[in-house]
């Protein structure tokens, strides 16, 4: 079998079909670049939890003085040293769970949350004893809030038990939300991609239903009379999955460059993860083509 | 060379057989005229021979190969081994003679330099030396069949299966191919012809098979077209 004559074969049959080839490469390009987004969402978010995770801390507040009167909980009055003393207890009996925990007291509670709120006008209402103090608990698995939570949350002198971890999980059911948008937008767009080499191949099938006759006529192998038209919607996904790297690159760009000003508390995930998607989306387009054309050859290429 | 027991083949949807119950036998370096009306089965029983269709029943066997069993990705290594020729040729109207008759070559993957030495070989075999550049459209009917033989004829096949070869032709092309075909039969070269050509038959007397509604109706040895036609 000869390079040359095959590849000026399949140069003759896109060329022949160029319309055609030209709707494969776009929809190819527009499936392939949505497939990476759906994946590099998935790594930002990844990413994401994996950073912030380590950092977030469950916060279990002290009633105050002030609180004795607005929240029924802590209707006893301000939590006692005891009560702060025995929360302690429970949860260094609490290991492995707890991994850690640090006591916040009133004072530099006031002092964060000044240095934080720096032009806030309650800054000169509120004194030291209006914030609570609290424990800052970090926990080896995040996850397991609930436990800390049914373990604290209603015990004297307690106000309440939150979890920093709820913030973040918003965020994150939004960029999931993204992903899953990208993800049923794919599989249409991939359909729409599919259908297209399934028609593109038909054609060109029938525009050379005379050279394939008479291939067959003369003994070539299913093999050769067959290769041409896969490798003409392989060749295609190719220029559609360049199409969407470069897409994707352009993304990143803009995220690197523009997102990443704007949104600073967030990590985004660099170019080496686009630049690992890239060769997945060449060679998912290249294969999915192929099978895609063989699957028609079968019906329309009798041989 | 072709050997046919008890064949019978029915297309599906279709209540009379094509071809009901053909036992012959063919032998290696013989010419055989096919005869018989339209819809005799003529193209069944050539079909059949190239393995484009099954039998129903009975076993065809070409070339010491039972087709009935031979898997469908030996098909083209024994196609390789046959020539066919066609009544409108199958040329390829946008190649040159020589690229047409190469392109028979490079599909089945010979190397370029024995290409480029049998080509001109067969095209002057045939009778069309110096026409290698040539397009097909330029040609007369006769030479565009002689260009459609030299490409069946290439691979030096044992068998050339020519269905209804000169019914595109004029009386006097007509002769030029059978000749040729004579020529190719005489390099033992078994040939099988369909032909409706009475003249032709009439004339050449060999062995003549003919088939009517499906049924072999007459094998004979030196035999003319029909009794009365």
């Amino acid at each position: 079998m000869r390079a040359q004559f095959v590849l000026s074969e399949i140069g003759v049959g896109l060329r022949r079909n160029l319309t055609m080839t030209i709707a494969v490469v776009v929809s190819v390009a527009l499936s392939l670049a949505l497939a990476g987004a759906s994946l590099l969402v998935r790594d930002q978010v990844n990413s994401m939890k994996g950073y912030w995770y380590d950092k977030v801390e469950v916060s279990i507040y002290f009633c105050t003085k002030a609180d004795a009167k607005n929240a029924p909980q802590c209707a006893a009055g301000a939590a006692t040293d005891d009560q702060i003393a025995a929360v302690k207890t429970d949860l260094d009996k609490m290991v492995p769970l707890v991994k850690s925990s640090t006591f916040e007291t009133q004072a530099e509670a006031y002092k964060h949350w000044k240095d934080m709120n720096p032009d806030n006008a309650l800054v000169s209402v509120l004194g030291a004893d209006a914030i609570p103090s609290s424990w800052r608990v970090k926990l080896n698995d995040p996850t397991r809030f609930d436990i800390i939570q049914s373990a604290f949350a209603g015990k004297p002198g307690i106000r309440s038990v939150e979890d920093q971890r709820q913030i973040l999980e918003n965020l994150f059911g939004l960029l999931n939300g993204l992903q899953t948008a990208a993800f049923v937008i794919m599989v249409l767009m991939l359909s729409v991609a599919l259908l297209l080499i399934v028609n593109t191949v038909r054609v060109s099938a029938f525009s050379r239903r005379r050279e394939t006759g008479i291939m067959r006529l003369v003994g070539a192998s299913n093999f050769y009379v067959q290769m041409p038209f896969i490798a003409e919607a392989a060749f295609a996904a190719l220029l559609g999955a360049v199409l969407a790297s470069g897409l994707l690159l352009l993304g990143n760009y803009g995220v690197q460059h523009w997102l990443a000003n704007k949104v600073q508390f967030i990590h985004f995930i660099g170019i080496s993860s686009v630049l690992q998607v890239i060769p997945l989306l060449i060679v998912a387009g290249m294969v999915m083509a192929a099978v895609a054309a063989f699957l028609t050859l079968r019906k329309y290429l009798k041989v | 060379m072709i050997r046919f027991d008890n064949v019978s083949k029915t297309y599906p949807k279709q209540n009379r057989p094509a071809l009901s119950d053909v036992s012959l036998e063919i032998e290696k370096g013989e010419f055989v005229f096919l005869v018989g009306s339209s819809g005799s089965g003529k193209s069944t029983f050539l079909r059949l021979t190239l393995r484009e269709e099954r039998p129903s029943s009975g076993e065809v066997h070409v070339m010491g190969k039972d087709l009935g069993k031979l898997s469908n990705w030996k098909v083209p290594h024994m196609r390789r081994q046959l020539g066919c020729v066609f009544q409108d040729f199958r040329l390829l109207p946008n190649k040159t003679v020589a690229q047409n008759v190469a392109f028979a070559l490079e599909v089945i993957g010979k190397p370029k330099s024995a290409i480029n030495k049998v080509v001109p070989e067969v095209l002057d075999l045939v009778g069309l030396g110096g026409k290698e550049d040539r397009m097909p459209g330029e040609l007369s009917g006769g030479e565009q069949q002689r260009v459609a033989i030299a490409r069946a004829f290439v691979n030096r096949p044992m068998l050339l299966i020519a269905d209804e070869p000169t019914g595109n032709l004029d009386p006097q092309n007509s002769v030029g191919i059978m000749k040729l075909l004579d020529r190719i039969n005489r390099t033992g070269t078994t040939v099988l012809m369909a032909t409706h050509d009475q003249a032709i038959v009439d004339q050449m007397r060999k062995r003549v098979i003919e088939l009517d509604k499906g049924l072999l109706v007459r094998d004979q040895a030196r035999g003319v077209y029909g009794y009365q036609h």
